[in-house]
């Protein structure tokens, strides 16, 4: 896709087109932090809290994926769990029937989930408003009782057991598992930085700003949706394959509707049309009902429900914005 | 026995077809796909059940019912919606409804527990698919009505000005915030129809409603999500081919009964973008 | 630093963080969460979510290990039981049991409920070497499965339920003609098979099937389908909230009165409640547990103690419930296991759970014993069917032996494993 960029000179944008949004300050500081973080975390961490940081990482791919519709696009998928199902389906198939390296199979997975988006995307975004909403929630009410008929490839309602990759280089199961999916995580925030500032990124922030001028303007609306939408269920394919390998168990009733309508929110959660909205959203949508159990068991959809309002009303940017905003105003206070 | 599977599945396919009626009228004025609308109307149906439970009778805890459910829906619109309405993009507001849902749900879970309560039916002695097509005609009495609203009296005519442009209807002088309420209080109104409806077979616990949203919205979509009478008929279609296709369409089977609606809206999608009442909006810069 | 050269010293020396090795006559064996004063043992169950209701499982088993910790423990042992939550998910389900065994250091795992969960946790059981004890779902694959020995059932598998249901049927109506209503999953599916193969040879017939989703509404159009076969028996195999709708529409229906079998499953009484008795006479079902409600309970000392603990212990819970006799149930046989180990190991505690004969608990019905052994890994294979009259079951014949009717449970040949 950057090929396509390369010839045309670059327009303005952020802080040169007149961007006066506060950015994050110190962003070499906290990507370091980060990433120094990342590596150290598996060694410190119980076992089964890595666990919890390794799925954080998987979701979050399938949000970054999801954010890319719904962030940057503005359009509405309830199919992404169901995509997300379908790579981890396509994954744990390979490695458990055939016997498959799984490493092979997350290509596998990219590559169906990418196919199974373009046909998807393709007719439902030749038109604006619910349509995409409408195919993708039939893709995501049908792949269950699917699976489950398939029974023979799938193992039927019975589910799946993988066995989990091995830890090379003298490392436990557990972190290796880690190290992989955090490789592909970084991969896939590269990949995502690089289609923001990119043309056809910039193609869909216009398209979901003002369709008809961006039409006028000579941006074809149905070929970049329809491939931003492939691209996205793509992420969400990926995310399904590392899911396979860390938690080693697919069941059909894991990706109903309700895992797509968790993504969802997950990204709204995080904040839309932003890099650290995703991690964000990951972390939130898993470990608020896990928190929220220790107390009650009834506690997690009401806490879910209501950070969900509040999100909506007071931070509509997300946690992302509320954080960039309260670190801004103390910056300023002591300036 | 034709019959029979027939008139089951036109007193499902009504339940399925009100709460469809209820989303796309919650579209139809606000632009928002309300996730939240059947959770609202399972708490309508507990209010019900609640009122015929503490010794109201039927006739007389129906009226009530719907009279509080037109209000919360009122109340919903006034409080929550109407203040993302403006939000960047139209995914604010529907996730907020996804919030909703779950804070409702869990909290019906909380007030009433998850054990399954009998819920009188509006007709207890008749056989079952007579009680079936009982209940879909109080649903098409109700629906009819609605309509008669709608066609041929001024609020009518200001409801179906808003919905058809609400920035028009803002210029000429009309009140578009409390249309647009009105419009949910129905919508709420015509949901608890479906909860009541369907509780005396389905039975109230706080999962009814979550397998009814999924169809009515499969109703809802395959009517084109802005006609009130193309989510009516969704409703039936996908009532009436979820019981016959499990015996006359053995292949599809009753696993995938569900596929058969979903399908039929993708190709209607290819060959009829708009849906098969939907309407083509036109676009301006 | 200093951990993340532990971690180093402990990947280097070949053991895993955690795990208490054994010396003298049980050299070699892992003692972890074992002292000569406690055993720790943890549950996961569906606390939040769907599946809920089935939460009063627990509620039984502290019941009854609290019962136990009063009158002096397991040799000496107080049994600490951890109770964690996996909303009926197999991901958190996993996620629950690394932390049970690497976080808070379990001996063994005391039930995983429902098939998907604890067929997720059994492979991690089985890599960690950890016991995973009397799981609460009826799946036959925990006993025919001879390759994952960590894991044990422990109620009646749902081949053992369909068998006795044929044998119901070849004595009572041999001609019965039968349409079978089955939840799309692999409660569902076992049921069924098991049934298909328990009626081979006998003049029984299928003569219509339908599944449904649990996602669906509601299962009307699926019984108005049945219906129209014309059967004369309905085979019920749903959960109890279809179940409910699948009655009534039974009863609703003026021309079509089928025998009505309901499985264990979805046979609680609380449900039959809300559907009406009225609605429910003649219906009938399998069972193995007494029900500390009914009449021939009222005197019986084993109900008594049971009652008087739970009202004690988890005064929240129904004691009427049979999920909570369960769990008690349960929690009896596994002291009954943690007595006959000869070794304080998880080594121990795997050959003490395959080796149980004959063993008598409170609430089982008089003549249903747990027997395990080699070849056979199904504790309970006895159950005693029960027609619902007035207001509750009231027992049918005499308790059926499904192995020494029909041999031991194989594993189905269509499902590998």
């Amino acid at each position: 896709m950057n090929a396509v960029a390369a010839g045309h000179r670059r327009l303005p944008v952020g802080h040169e087109a007149g961007d006066r949004r506060p950015d994050w300050p110190w962003r070499r500081t906290s990507l370091a932090l980060v990433a120094s973080a990342a590596v150290v975390l598996p060694f410190t961490l119980p076992p089964y809290r890595l666990f919890q940081l390794t799925l954080v990482l998987v979701y979050t791919v399938a949000l970054l994926g999801l954010d890319l519709v719904v962030g940057r696009s503005g359009r509405l998928s309830l199919g992404h769990g169901a995509f997300f199902g379908v790579g981890a389906y396509t994954s744990a198939v390979l490695i458990a029937q055939f016997g498959v390296p799984y490493p092979l199979t997350m290509p596998a997975a990219a590559l169906a989930t990418f196919g199974l988006g373009w046909a998807a995307g393709r007719p439902a975004l030749r038109l604006r408003g619910l349509y995409l909403a409408m195919v993708t929630f039939a893709v995501a009410v049908v792949l269950p009782p699917l699976l489950k008929r398939l029974a023979g490839l799938t193992g039927g309602a019975m589910g799946l057991t993988v066995p989990a990759p091995e830890g090379l280089l003298g490392l436990d199961d557990d972190q290796w598992v880690y190290f992989l999916v955090l490789m592909v995580t970084a991969a896939a925030f590269a990949g995502m930085r690089g289609l923001a500032g990119s043309r056809p990124g910039r193609a869909l922030t216009a398209l979901r700003e003002h369709p008809a001028a961006a039409e006028t303007l000579g941006i074809r609306a149905a070929t970049h949706m329809t491939a931003a939408f492939a691209w996205s269920a793509m992420y969400a394919g990926v995310a399904g394959a590392l899911y396979t390998w860390t938690a080693g168990f697919v069941s059909p009733d894991s990706f109903t509707l309700a895992l797509s309508i968790t993504l969802l929110a997950g990204v709204v959660i995080g904040g839309l049309g932003t890099l650290a909205g995703p991690v964000l959203g990951a972390f939130a949508v898993l470990a608020v009902p896990a928190v929220a159990q220790e107390f009650d068991p009834a506690a997690p959809g009401i806490v879910s429900g209501l950070l969900l309002l509040l999100i909506v009303y007071v931070a509509p940017a997300g946690l992302a914005g509320l954080l960039r905003r309260t670190l801004w105003g103390l910056l300023r206070r002591r300036a | 026995m034709f019959f029979q599977q027939l008139a089951e599945g036109l007193g499902a396919g009504a339940g399925y077809a009100a709460l469809a009626l209820a989303l796309v009228l919650a579209y139809r004025f606000t632009g928002i796909v309300n996730f939240a609308q059947g959770e609202l109307a399972l708490l309508a149906t507990y209010v019900a059940w609640q009122l015929v439970d503490s010794g109201l009778p039927y006739w007389a805890a129906l009226p009530v019912t719907v009279a509080v459910a037109f209000t919360a829906g009122m109340l919903t619109e006034r409080v929550l919606i109407r203040r993302v309405e403006s939000a960047p993009g139209p995914i604010s507001p529907v996730v907020a409804t996804i919030g909703l849902y779950v804070l409702v749900n869990a909290l019906a879970a909380l007030v009433w527990s998850s054990a399954l309560r009998a819920f009188p039916s509006p007709f207890p002695d008749a056989p079952a698919g007579l009680a079936a097509l009982a209940a879909a005609g109080l649903a098409g009495l109700v629906l009819g009505a609605l309509a008669l609203v709608v066609r041929h009296t001024g609020l009518g005519l200001v409801m179906r000005a808003v919905a058809a442009d609400p920035r028009t209807a803002r210029l000429s002088g009309i009140r578009v915030g409390q249309v647009a309420a009105l419009g949910w209080g129905a919508a709420s109104a015509v949901g608890a129809l479906s909860g009541v409806l369907l509780a005396p077979s389905l039975f109230l616990e706080p999962a009814m409603m979550t397998g009814v949203l999924v169809y009515a919205f499969a109703a809802a979509v395959l009517g084109g999500f802005d006609s009130a009478p193309g989510a009516v008929a969704g409703g039936l279609i996908v009532g009436v081919t979820e019981t016959l296709c499990g015996t006359y369409l053995a292949f599809v089977g009753a696993d995938l009964k569900i596929a058969v609606p979903l399908v039929l809206i993708v190709a209607v999608l290819l060959l009829r973008p708009r849906g098969l009442f939907g309407t083509a909006p036109v676009e301006r810069a | 630093m200093k951990r993340l050269i532990m971690a180093l010293v402990l990947l280097l020396s070949g053991c895993r963080p955690g795990e208490e090795v054994l010396a003298g006559a049980c050299a070699g064996q892992i003692g972890t969460g074992v002292t000569a004063t406690s055993v720790k043992v943890g549950g996961i169950y569906p606390l939040s979510g769907p599946a809920s209701a089935y939460a009063a499982v627990a509620q039984g088993v502290r019941a009854y290990f609290a019962h136990v910790n009063d009158s002096g423990g397991v040799a000496g042992r107080r049994i600490e039981f951890l109770v964690r939550d996996d909303a009926y998910q197999p991901a958190r389900a996993v996620e629950e049991a690394r932390r049970l065994v690497l976080h808070d250091r379990v001996f063994a795992l005391f039930q995983t409920l429902g098939t998907p969960s604890t067929a997720a946790v059994r492979e991690y059981a089985h890599a960690h070497r950890v016991p995973q004890v009397f799981v609460a779902t009826g799946a036959t694959r925990w006993g025919t499965d001879a390759t994952r020995p960590w894991t044990i059932g422990f109620q009646p598998s749902y081949v053992a339920e369909a068998r006795v249901y044929a044998h119901f049927l070849a004595q009572t109506r041999p001609e019965a003609r039968v349409a079978v209503l089955y939840q799309n999953d692999d409660f569902g599916h076992d049921l069924l098979d098991g049934f298909r193969r328990a009626i081979d040879g006998t003049s029984v017939r299928i003569v219509a099937t339908r599944s449904y989703e649990v996602t669906d509404p509601s299962v009307q159009g699926q019984v108005a389908n049945l219906a129209a076969s014309g059967a004369d028996v309905l085979l019920d195999v749903s959960t109890p909230k279809f179940a409910a709708q699948a009655l009534a529409v039974d009863a609703a229906m003026p021309g079509w009165n089928p025998l009505h079998i309901l499985n264990g499953v979805a046979a609680a009484p609380s449900m039959l409640k809300a559907v009406g008795h009225a609605r429910v006479q003649g219906v009938v079902t399998a069972g193995f547990q007494k029900d500390p409600g009914a009449p021939e309970s009222a005197d019986d000392p084993a109900v008594g103690t049971y009652l008087a603990a739970v009202r004690r212990y988890v005064p929240e819970a129904d004691p009427a419930g049979q999920q909570v006799v369960y769990g008690w149930t349960a929690a009896q046989a596994f002291v009954k296991v943690l007595e006959g180990m000869r070794c304080p190991s998880r080594e121990a505690l795997r050959a003490a759970m395959r080796d149980l004969r004959k063993v008598e608990l409170d609430m089982l019905l008089p003549g249903i014993t747990v027997s395990t052994g080699p070849g056979d890994a199904f504790p309970i294979e006895s159950l005693q069917m029960a027609r619902f009259e007035g207001s509750r079951w009231v027992p049918v014949g005499g308790v059926v032996d499904t192995r020494a009717e029909f041999g031991p449970v194989r594993a189905d040949p269509d499902q590998g494993g």
